[in-house]
């Protein structure tokens, strides 16, 4: 029974990602594709507490639901011209060669994901219980370099688009 | 055939794949910069899915005096978070730029470099 409901549950939310990223990449409106974005990042975030990756869920929210899909939405504006809504999202004409090659490489996937007998497992490694404090031990200790290095690019991109959107010259 | 509804990890994969195969076909085909960047953000969260999906079902080694896995997935999965959020923020800031100076963000028209 229990198996028959997370069965259902990760079925309606794989389609509800699925399908919204379908609508990011085929809406002609490119404010109707920002708001898809964001669907399918919320998506994810259901699909990461199914995983039992609870902290990452939040997480996902917090910076993709959250704070990039704000900026897309801002992006959007800020590079739009004005009296223009229709056809903002349009494909360029070489638009059917990357259907196409999406589609093989689609086709590589599924074949490998199911050819792979190793992958065919359902069994639950994971122990339940919360991973914030496996995920700190591990970025403190083993990954202790790479998350200041990752401290150090955060602050060099913002630093960076900062620089680039506002110029150097205004600021003086 | 088996119409067994236990979620296993092929379907979480596929789920992967399905999302960074529309990010790529919408990287192929979009002329606006910011639809780029968007099916940019689509497969890097494909990869984020992945990386879980392996932590969870075929990972399995203890950490040392309790009964939990090491989780080097979901770190793996952060730090990807991590330059995501520094690539967005960074590819925006110069489509902004670009904007201003073109008075356009189509990547057709981005063609200075060509002569």
């Amino acid at each position: 029974m229990g198996d028959i409901l997370s069965g259902l549950i990760f079925l309606v939310f794989a389609l509800l990602t699925v399908f919204s990223a379908y609508l990011v990449v085929s809406s002609k409106n490119i404010v109707h594709s920002a708001l898809s974005l964001a669907l399918t990042f919320v998506g994810v975030a259901v699909l990461y507490v199914m995983l039992n990756a609870d902290f990452l869920a939040l997480a996902q929210l917090l910076i993709y639901g959250g704070a990039v899909a704000i900026m897309i939405v801002f992006g959007v504006m800020l590079t739009m011209k004005s009296g223009e809504a229709d056809n903002t999202n349009e494909d360029t004409r070489t638009a059917l060669w990357g259907g196409i090659a999406a589609f093989l490489t689609f086709v590589v996937m599924a074949l490998v994901i199911f050819s792979t007998e190793a992958w065919r497992t359902t069994v639950d490694t994971v122990s339940g219980g919360s991973t914030i404090g496996d995920i700190s031990w591990l970025l403190l200790t083993k990954y202790v370099v790479p998350f200041e290095v990752a401290a150090v690019l955060l602050l060099v991109a913002m630093v960076g688009a900062i620089i680039l959107a506002k110029g150097v010259n205004d600021s003086k | 055939m088996n119409l067994s509804l236990t979620v296993g990890l092929p379907h979480y994969l596929l789920v992967g794949a399905m999302l960074f195969c529309f990010g790529l076909y919408g990287v192929f085909s979009k002329k606006n910069a910011i639809a780029v960047l968007m099916s940019l953000e689509l497969m890097l969260n494909a990869v984020n899915i992945n990386l879980i999906a392996f932590n969870r079902f075929l990972w399995s080694v203890p950490v040392a005096g309790t009964n939990h896995v090491l989780l080097n997935g979901h770190v793996s999965a952060i730090f990807v978070m991590v330059v995501a959020a520094a690539e967005v923020a960074v590819g925006l800031a110069l489509v902004i730029n670009i904007y201003r100076s073109r008075l356009s963000a189509n990547v057709d028209e981005l063609d200075w470099l060509k002569w």
